[in-house]
C-alpha cells in the first residue's frame, strides 16, 4: 500500500485537493468583492470591496495554478505576475482614491441627525 | 475541471463589476471598475492557458498587467489634469 506508486497517487491526489480548494476560495472571494461592488454605497467602501477581489482572489486562485504547475518556468511566470499585481494595484487604487479625494467626491456618512442618512 | 470553475467565478465577477461600471454615479467609480475588470481578464487569461494547456499564454497575462496599471494611470492623470502632458515649469501640487 505504501510503495512509491501509492505515495505519488497520494500526492498527486493532495495535490490536486489543494487546488481546488485554492481556486474555488479564489472564486468566491472575487465574487463577494463583484457583489460589494455593487451594493455597497459610497466610492470609498467600493475601494475595498474591490481591493478584496483584486488582492485576495487573485492571489488564492495563483496559489493554486501554482500548485498544478509545479516547480518549473511556469511557475517563475506565475509568481512574476502575482508579484507585479501585488505591488501595481494597490498602488492604482491609492492614486484613485486620492484623484476623488481631490476632486472633492465626499464619502456617506450615516448621520443621526439627518434623515437622508447623509452628512453632507 | 477546477480551471472551469474558477473561470465560472471569475466571469461572474467581471459581470458585476461592467454592470457598476455602466451605472457609476462618478468617473471615479467606473476607473475603479475598470481597473478590477482588467485584474479579472490577467485571471481569466492564466486560466484559460491552464484549460487549454498551453501556458505559453502567461507571457499574455503578464503583458496585460503591465498594460492595465499604465492605463488605469494615464486615464486618472488625464482626469485630474485634463492633459497628459505639460511643460516643466508649471507647479505639480500633486503626484497621482
Amino acid at each position: 500500500m505504501f510503495d512509491a506508486l501509492g505515495q505519488t497517487t497520494l500526492w498527486a491526489g493532495l495535490a490536486t485537493a489543494a487546488s481546488w480548494g485554492f481556486i474555488v476560495a479564489g472564486a468566491l472571494l472575487c465574487v463577494i468583492g463583484g457583489i460589494g461592488m455593487l451594493r455597497l454605497p459610497d466610492l470609498y467602501t467600493r475601494v475595498h470591496a474591490a481591493s478584496v477581489a483584486d488582492t485576495g482572489g487573485m492571489l488564492l486562485i495563483f496559489i493554486g495554478l501554482m500548485i498544478q504547475a509545479g516547480i518549473g518556468l511556469v511557475t517563475l511566470k506565475l509568481v512574476l505576475i502575482v508579484m507585479f499585481l501585488l505591488i501595481t494595484s494597490p498602488t492604482a487604487t491609492h492614486a484613485m482614491a486620492r484623484a476623488a479625494r481631490q476632486d472633492g467626491v465626499d464619502p456617506v456618512i450615516d448621520d443621526d441627525d439627518d434623515d437622508q442618512g447623509r452628512a453632507r | 475541471m477546477m480551471y472551469a470553475a474558477g473561470l465560472a467565478g471569475v466571469g461572474v465577477t467581471m459581470l458585476l463589476v461592467l454592470i457598476r461600471v455602466l451605472l457609476g454615479p462618478t468617473v471615479y467609480d467606473r476607473i475603479l471598475g475598470i481597473n478590477l475588470f482588467g485584474t479579472k481578464t490577467v485571471l481569466v487569461i492564466a486560466l484559460l492557458a491552464f484549460l487549454n494547456g498551453r501556458t505559453d499564454y502567461l507571457d499574455l497575462a503578464l503583458t496585460y498587467a503591465l498594460i492595465n496599471f499604465i492605463g488605469t494611470v494615464a486615464v486618472l492623470k488625464f482626469m485630474q489634469y485634463g492633459d497628459l502632458g505639460w511643460a516643466g515649469d508649471v507647479e505639480d501640487d500633486s503626484d497621482v
